[in-house]
This record gives C-alpha cells, structure tokens and sequence, in this order.
C-alpha cells in the first residue's frame, strides 16, 4: 500500500516546554488513521505542524515523498482540514465561500466541483443562504465542503462532529467512508469520539504527553489492554503514568 | 457588582496593550489638539488665503487613515471570523497575501474618498483637484505609508495575536501630532520635530499647503516623502516574514483563530 504521508521523528518545543517528544507514524493510501489522546495530549501541535503552521523543532513531515518545510505551497495543494474550532467567513454565502476557497485553491472547473460537493453533502438548499446564520450541521458540512474543495488527498480532521446530532454526525461519518473509498485519500483524525474511531479507522496512534504510547486497530488494543470497548483503553492509557518519560 | 467590575479588571491587567490604550488616547488627544489651539493662536491670518487648506489635508489624512485601517480590517476580520487558519493552510505565498490585502485596501479606501471628494464641492465650494497632477502623487504617497502602517501593524497581530488589535486602532493617532497635518512643522517643539521629519507625512502635508497657498511646487518634498516611504515599506514587509517565521515557531497561527 502507498504512503503517502510520513512523519518522522518528529519534536516540537516551545520554549522548555516539549508539546511533542520525537513521534514517527505513516499515514498510507485510502486509510483513516485515527489520533487520541487526552485535552494537552500533542495532537492539535502534530495537526498544526502537517498543516506548515507550526514549525519543527526537528524532525521531518513528507507528503508523497515532498518535505513540508521546503515545498510547503506544493503540499499544501494537496492537504487539507476541518475543525470546531476554525469557521468560514460568517458574512459570506456558503457558494460565495465555496467560490472563495475555490479560487484560493486555484481548481480548475470551479463550478462543477461546488456542484458535486453541494449534491454530496445536501448544500444545495442552502447555497444562497449566509453561512454565519445555518445550524452547526449546515455549518460544519459546509466546511466539510470547502476542506474537499481541492480534491485533497490527504484530509486532516479535528473532531469532525463534535458538537453535532446524532443523525448529522452518522452522516458525516457515512460520507466520509464513502469518499475516502472512491477517492482512495488518506485521512488522520483526531477525534474524542471513539465510537467514531472504532467504526472509521483501521488503525489508532494513542498520544500522551507528546509521545505516542501506543498503535494498533482497534480491535487489537481493546483485547491488548483487556478492556470492553475504546473509550476503555482510552482511559486507562490515559490515566496510568507515562513509561516513556 | 464587584464581581463584574473584578471580571474586567482581571481583562485590563493581564494585558500590557489594554493598559496602554487607556493612557494613550488622552494624551495623544491633548497633544494633537494642543498644537492644533497653540498654532492658530499664534497665526490667524495663515490660512486666510486657502479656505479649503483644512479641509483638503483633513481628507488628505483621511484617505491615509482609511487605508491603514483597511488593511488592517481585512487582517482583523479574517481573525474575528475564525478563518484565519483557513487563509494560511491555503496554498499561497505570504506575498501573495500581502500582494491581494494591499490591493483590497486601496479599493476600500477609494469608496470612502471618492464620496468625500464629490461632497466639498456642493457643501463648501471647495475642490481638491486644485492640487492638480501632484494630488495623484500626494495621494500614492500616503497610499504607501498606510499600507506601510498596515503591514506593520499585521505584523503585530501574527506575532502576538489579537491582544495587539487596539494598536491597530491607534496606530494613526499616534503619528497625527508628528504628522503636521494642520499645522507646519515649526509650531513643534524640537524634539518633535526631529521625530517629525523621519516621517514621510510632514512632507506630503508641507507640500500640499505649500501648493494650495503660495501656488508653488517644491518637488524634493515630494522626493524625500517618497525615499523615506520605501525605506519604511521595506522594513514593514522585512518585519511581516519575520513574525510570520514566528508565528509558525510560537503557535500563534493556530491559537490566533480559536
């Protein structure tokens, strides 16, 4: 299977403060990587570091074999995020933002693509309306569409349906299967949800205090830690002291 | 009632801009306006031959106002909107950003002129196209040292994040007693005047009086307001990257947008 995202050794400080110790994953070709870990874990500085918004303070990220901190527009071509906790403009029209990160994006057949995107995730009643006045759902799956703007191949979520209904979030899940397996991309997600986890991703990354503690599906941490269910072995890794510092 | 007046006490203290803009507003008001009273005091008779002199440099001053504070709000806008960090995973180059701000500023800024402009004359006889072909030049200089302004204070924002937003907004009165916009340079005293002439704004203002009232053109005004607007742009895009490196170092990219 392709990889098409590497990480290695990878270590952010700031100042004493290390917010990630050395952490090496691979992210291969239509999988969903899932990332856990406590609130303070490392996961948003690794995320952030992906993204080109945060600088290193050692250690390599590679998209298709393309290192970030030297081909940083290139890769950023092919990336892309959603999170709670950035918005689209709330002035705007959902099509008049689409448009914007179009453009941003420089896709070719602008048109086209906001149309397959708007019939994919239900946008198109509310196209024309202005974003800042839609519901969470409406909002988030508007942003779930400019994150897909450009085709990306790799997609980087940030709790993808927090704060969302369960019906909207079981949709946002189902489509996000649906596209990763016809468009084969690579998605890591970091997510509080581990019913979510369990049923997107094949494998898990389990951070800590800036270190990955553990990694596997989920099946095989569940029968590893001897637990009932993820959110189990979430907090029982997260509760017992840290071997690795 | 102490609990509201300790919830922003705590908001005032813990940030070293907010304290200053407290002190900063009367101060720089009472400087400006002091030497506004002090210099028509001492010379009533200045202006009688150029009616529109105030006029025309108030919108002189406001073109630059409206330019440094435009691009300012379209940085400030991306910040309160929470799609700051949309704007930077984006595949563009930092001068490419800059490139499309200065642009929409300028654009921003004329709407707001050109209205100003079409209403002096009806309103008070007065027109600011006397100034003729050196109004375009004195308007691309102070078009320059508003971005100038601008993409300094942008700098501030990446590199310390929204607690720098009240000196976006004071950015231009601090420089308004320097800045001889009503008043000539002598009516300051010396020490201002030193500072007074490292800025490119004493010239425009000079030159713009000097044109409307002796109807005479001194170029090296406009020359020397021009050198000292590229060496002050030059040093605002140098210090932009700078805290953009620093931004993306400290984590202010991403904490800014949440």
């Amino acid at each position: 299977m392709k990889t098409l995202v590497e990480v290695q050794n990878l270590k952010k400080n700031y100042g004493d403060k290390q917010a990630v110790k050395s952490i090496s994953f691979k992210i291969n070709e239509n999988e969903i990587l899932g990332l856990l870990g406590p609130n303070g874990s490392g996961k948003t500085t690794t995320i952030g570091m992906m993204l080109g918004l945060l600088k290193p303070t050692s250690g390599e990220i590679l998209v298709e074999g393309d290192k970030i901190e030297e081909n940083r527009i290139k890769i950023l071509q092919k990336i892309n995020f959603i999170s709670p906790y950035i918005e689209l403009p709330k002035k705007l029209t959902v099509k008049q933002n689409l448009i914007v990160f179009g453009k941003l994006y420089k896709i070719k057949n602008l048109n086209d693509r906001i149309d397959y995107l708007t019939s994919k995730l239900r946008l198109s009643d509310i196209l024309n309306r202005i974003t800042g006045e839609l519901s969470s759902g409406q909002k988030n799956r508007a942003s779930l569409a400019k994150s897909l703007i450009n085709n990306p191949k790799v997609l980087l979520l940030d709790e993808p349906t927090a704060s969302l209904d369960p019906e909207i979030g079981d949709f946002i899940r189902s489509f996000l299967e649906d596209y990763k397996k016809e468009k084969k991309i690579s998605i890591l997600l970091a997510s509080h949800n581990m019913n979510e986890v369990t049923r997107l991703c094949k494998s898990i990354l389990m951070m800590k205090d800036g270190i990955i503690v553990d990694s596997g599906s989920p099946a095989n941490l569940i029968e590893k830690h001897g637990r009932k269910n993820l959110e189990e072995v979430f907090l029982k890794l997260s509760r017992s002291p840290n071997e690795h510092n | 009632m102490y609990g509201l007046f300790l919830r922003h006490f705590y908001l005032i203290t813990r940030s070293f801009p907010r304290i200053l803009d407290l002190i900063y507003w009367p101060s720089i008001q009472i400087t400006l306006w002091g030497f506004i009273s002090n210099f028509f005091a001492s010379h009533t008779t200045y202006y009688n031959n150029a009616v529109g002199v105030i006029l025309t440099c108030a919108i002189l001053y406001d073109f630059l106002f409206r330019t440094s504070i435009g691009f300012n709000m379209l940085f400030l806008e991306e910040i309160w909107s929470r799609n700051f960090t949309n704007l930077f995973i984006a595949p563009m180059k930092i001068s490419e950003i800059l490139i499309s701000l200065i642009f929409t500023a300028l654009v921003r800024a004329l709407i707001g002129l050109i209205p100003a402009v079409l209403l002096t004359s009806p309103l008070f006889g007065i027109s600011i196209l006397e100034l003729g072909i050196y109004l375009f030049f004195l308007f691309l200089s102070l078009y320059i040292f508003g971005i100038t302004l601008g993409i300094l204070v942008s700098a501030g924002l990446l590199r310390f994040g929204p607690s720098f937003e009240n000196i976006a907004w004071s950015t231009m009165f601090l420089l308004a007693p320097f800045g001889c916009i009503y008043y000539p340079i002598e009516i300051l005293p010396d020490i201002f005047q030193k500072i007074a002439y490292m800025l490119p704004l004493v010239y425009i203002f000079e030159e713009a009086r000097n044109i409307l009232i002796n109807n005479t053109v001194d170029i090296s005004n406009l020359i020397q307001a021009y050198m000292l607007n590229m060496f002050y742009i030059i040093i605002s895009i140098t210090l932009f990257f700078y805290s953009f490196n620093k931004a993306r170092d400290k984590g202010t990219l991403i904490n800014i947008g949440e």
